[in-house]
């Protein structure tokens, strides 16, 4: 059998210790009525037959399109050394890091970690992650919550929707108010949202770029939120972080990201990593494991988890959270993916995902018919308005081999004809020229 | 060891892409840029290479030391799944993909992954639907608890409470508390669940009851078709906690035994590698009568053997995930249960509760069980006996940690004093076993005799003990602080 390595013999000399007379008599307690009705199971097969099948099955996807998807989630390069790293079995046939002395290397890792993305975001704490950047975002959401003993949540309404359903979900039973303030043309409506704030609002929570990849600076309105007593909370695409201003000079006083686009495959959704940071003044409500720094009996540094009275395993359901596992693997690679760049790699990446957009943007906007959406500042994903249903546009040209974005109307009515179309540095010059060949041709 | 950032050289080249034509300050108004560097550092590859490999070997890993980590399952990850999680149809695949109309035909290979390991997880547990959108553990307990709710809130219930006995895991409460809930705490009588304690706390307020079986004490829950009567009698559901599940596949199905939700944790059960605390993966099973309230999306399979997500449930709690959970995961778990097959699985929870019984009857006398009678694929020892000469649970651990074996879970579950979990898990030899035993023997002697052996280990690894106390008071939690 594969994996388990008892013989017949060992068999044997084990249940004869056990004083057992054979290894169905240890399941003695099950009794008949809780026995299995059925478990009708294939047999097993050989690694190479599994191989084989699991290849048939990735055949059935279509994944040398060349696609313009992103909405939250982007196909950039990863370091070959990422997966070569990341794959060194101490790190990922180990557990949870509950016997430090043991687990110093993953420890440091999440230390590392924890300070590069406080240097993105600059805020001072970060989490060592948690499930995906919409957790991220519910996690923050309570923060607020619990930091102001208030139940009112400010969502602008171009605040990723995936996110915002998720948010939906998770509040459903916590008597929590939402109040989602519309977009303008795909830009976040600054004086609405900071007109909806009040005495009873826990925090305002908005997306830089936006889901139409639309940029802001939210200085203004988290000084007002500050001076409401209201939590800042900004969701951020970190590698666009490299450029923008960061949420800590905005004035942020928690900033999440979905970390996906630091070294993580797309893999049809996860697993991805919830990025987390926060101020000084909210740590103390942040969820998860920490990683803090200190020292040996022989005063040498050396990593612990650390402040663990807030957590699930201490306080039970006082906890600040009931997160137990975290995404450290995932954190692990967004950290070497971040070091194999550097400052400058980043910068680079950044500044390309930026340019290629704006020549993609230039390109369908000269198309007749086509325009853009709005005049606002983006990044490396904006939004075109069509003269035709995008969901036409996806179908045709997708059946072609070129998948030219994503519907805008299947979350905002009204939106039907906006195609929200994303670049990064893997997106050539070239591709953009199909893609505008194409798009012009199926408009004709 | 410097932190990477301490090694940092300003000038050294890393993966870098080309130059853009133009900078940030040339795209985009200054206002909306940041007016200094983040601070990341530049390192050549060979930099970050050498420093994440020196890192890697300051970790102890089941490929390099026995884990015997109760109530985490630390089996062997086979290798060929990280293959198939690698596999390029699988890893370049857009998650949005199903939601462009037409486009579910560009993905149709994982929509049936999907939908098939949700079949072989209902077979496997007995349950009428499953989802694989939890994305870990206590994301599966979450979303169990707010499937719980939804029904009650359905059939206008008014429920506010949920049962927690005191051997749960943690997440438990927690994530009963996060639903919404006030939880109830039930004293255990000889390890296991009490029919006449819960009596004493079960009245129609009671949403459900969340149960570990075997528990974390590693003990069979015998009085279990008696608690689902009791529970049903009020129209409470029984969670089942699915940390355990590697002790009774096959040999018992949550569903056939009464449960109304389950999550599984496939990085314990199913052989997927726990990534140093994650990713993991957390699906949710559920009875016929849950079905309405699972998350959305669900996959589903037309007749001419099309696959598609489906999102028209209006009953159902809404997203606990942006997609369809840790995809990657879940195809390693997949595999993992295609080599196996039926007799592999049974076989994997009848060794792993073999090895847990011949583990406890070699360290008996050594260590004192409290609850000595046959456990399933784990058991809890106390380190009572050897407190009397100050030696802990903790010191015991520390010890074991510099003969290159991984500690047992400690002071867990809180029900046992000194409490030592043991899960050897089906993937270690009997070699294995008997070496760990004599090992775990020779040093409970030599630290009787000198208990000074104990308390200062351990003494072999990068670090001794660490300082977590001034940890917590200084609150270095990154490189600039």
């Amino acid at each position: 059998m594969p994996y388990v390595p008892h013989t017949p013999e060992d068999i044997r000399r084990m249940l004869g210790v056990i004083g057992a007379p054979s290894v169905e008599a240890l399941f003695a307690e099950i009794g008949p009525s809780m026995r299995p009705k059925s478990f009708d199971l294939p047999e097993g097969k050989s690694e190479m037959a599994v191989l084989a099948q699991m290849e048939d099955l990735a055949r059935k996807n279509a994944v040398s399109q060349m696609s313009f998807l992103g909405a939250g989630f982007y196909d950039h390069h990863i370091p070959a050394a990422v997966d070569a790293l990341s794959m060194r079995s101490e790190f990922y046939t180990a557990y949870t890091p509950y016997q430090p002395e043991a687990s110093q290397g993953t420890l440091q890792a999440i230390f590392e970690y924890q300070t590069a993305v406080t240097r993105l975001t600059g805020l001072t704490f970060a989490n060592a992650s948690v499930y995906d950047g919409g957790s991220a975002l519910f996690e923050a959401a309570m923060m607020a919550v619990r930091q102001t003993g208030r139940r009112r949540l400010v969502v602008c309404e171009a605040l990723n929707p995936i996110y915002r359903v998720m948010l939906a979900s998770y509040t459903s039973n916590l008597n929590l108010e939402l109040a989602t303030i519309a977009h303008k043309d795909g830009s976040c409506d600054l004086a609405a949202l900071t007109a909806a704030l009040d005495g009873d609002t826990a925090a305002v929570l908005v997306q830089n770029p936006n889901f139409f990849g639309t940029l802001h600076d939210f200085g203004a309105l988290f000084a007002a939120a500050k001076a409401q007593g209201v939590v800042s909370v900004i969701t951020v695409y970190p590698v666009l972080q490299a450029v923008l201003k960061s949420p800590g000079e905005m004035g942020a006083d928690v900033a999440v990201a979905e970390g996906q686009s630091l070294g993580l495959p797309l893999s049809f959704g996860g697993p991805y990593l919830g990025i987390m940071t926060c101020t000084r003044d909210m740590v103390r409500q942040m969820p998860g494991r920490m990683v803090g720094r200190t020292v040996d009996t022989q005063g040498r540094t050396g990593y612990v988890l650390t402040l663990q009275a807030r957590e699930q395993h201490i306080r039970r359901q006082k906890a600040t959270s009931n997160i137990c596992s975290n995404q450290a693997l995932c954190a692990l690679r967004s950290l070497m993916h971040l070091c194999l760049l550097g400052e400058e790699g980043l910068r680079r990446t950044a500044e390309i995902c930026i340019e290629r957009a704006h020549y993609a943007a230039e390109r369908l906007a000269a198309i007749p018919g086509v325009r853009l959406l709005s005049d606002a500042p983006f990044g490396n994903e904006f939004a075109v308005s069509l003269p035709v249903s995008a969901y036409q546009a996806i179908d045709k040209l997708t059946s072609r081999g070129v998948v030219p974005g994503f519907p805008l109307g299947r979350y905002y009515p009204g939106l039907e004809n906006a195609l929200l179309v994303a670049c990064t540095e893997k997106t050539s010059k070239e591709q953009i020229g199909i893609l505008a060949e194409m798009l012009r041709g199926m408009l004709l | 060891m410097n932190t990477v950032f301490k090694k940092s050289d300003p000038g050294r080249e890393g993966v870098w892409p080309e130059r853009a034509h133009k900078s940030a300050a040339e795209l985009l108004p200054a206002g909306l840029l940041r007016t200094r560097p983040a601070g990341l550092p530049s390192l050549s590859e060979l930099d970050v290479v050498r420093h994440f490999t020196q890192l890697s070997k300051r970790n102890f890993g089941v490929d390099g030391n026995f884990y015997p980590l109760g109530s985490c399952t630390m089996k062997y990850n086979p290798k060929f799944t990280e293959t198939v999680a690698a596999m390029p149809g699988f890893t370049r695949l857009h998650p949005v993909l199903p939601q462009l109309g037409g486009a579910g035909r560009l993905c149709q290979g994982a929509l049936e992954v999907m939908y098939e390991t949700e079949r072989l997880l209902c077979e496997i547990c007995g349950m009428s639907a499953f989802t694989l959108h939890p994305m870990a553990g206590a994301h599966g307990e979450l979303t169990g608890v707010m499937i719980m709710a939804a029904y009650h809130k359905d059939r206008g219930n008014k429920k506010t409470k949920i049962i927690c006995p005191d051997s749960a895991h943690g997440t438990n409460p927690a994530s009963a508390a996060i639903a919404g809930y006030e939880v109830v705490n039930l004293p255990s009588r000889d390890g296991i669940v009490d029919p006449i304690e819960l009596a004493k706390v079960l009245d129609d307020s009671v949403a459900g009851m969340m149960m570990t079986c075997p528990n974390t004490l590693g003990l069979f829950e015998r009085n279990l078709p008696r608690i689902v009567e009791m529970l049903r009698s009020v129209d409470a559901l029984l969670y089942y906690d699915g940390a355990n599940l590697n002790a009774i596949m096959g040999k018992m199905r949550v569903g056939d035994a009464g449960f109304d939700v389950v999550h599984l944790n496939l990085h314990k059960t199913f052989g997927t590698p726990h990534g140093g605390g994650g990713p993991g993966a957390g699906p949710v099973g559920v009875s016929e009568r849950l079905v309405p309230y699972l998350p959305i999306s669900r996959v589903e399979k037309l007749e001419d053997g099309q696959f598609y997500l489906n999102y028209d449930f209006p009953k159902s709690i809404g997203y606990v995930a942006p997609f369809y959970g840790n995809f990657g995961v879940v195809l390693k778990a997949y595999a993992y249960i295609l080599r196996l097959g039926r007799a592999g699985l049974i076989r994997a929870t009848e060794s792993a509760v073999l090895a847990a019984n011949y583990l406890r009857k070699r360290l008996d006398g050594v260590l004192e069980v409290p609850f000595d009678r046959i456990c399933m694929h784990e058991f809890v020892a106390t380190a009572c006996k050897q407190t009397t000469c100050g030696i802990r649970a903790l010191d015991i651990a520390k010890m074991l940690l510099d003969k290159g074996y991984h500690a047992p879970t400690i002071y867990f579950p809180l029900i046992v004093k000194e409490a030592l979990m043991f899960e050897p898990t089906e993937t270690e030899s009997l070699d294995t076993l008997d070496q760990f035993a004599d090992d775990l023997m020779a040093l409970l002697a030599e630290a009787a005799v000198d208990p000074a052996l104990a308390t200062g280990a351990p003494r072999t690894l990068p670090v001794t003990r660490l300082d977590e106390t001034r940890a917590a008071r200084s609150m270095e939690l990154t490189d600039d602080l």
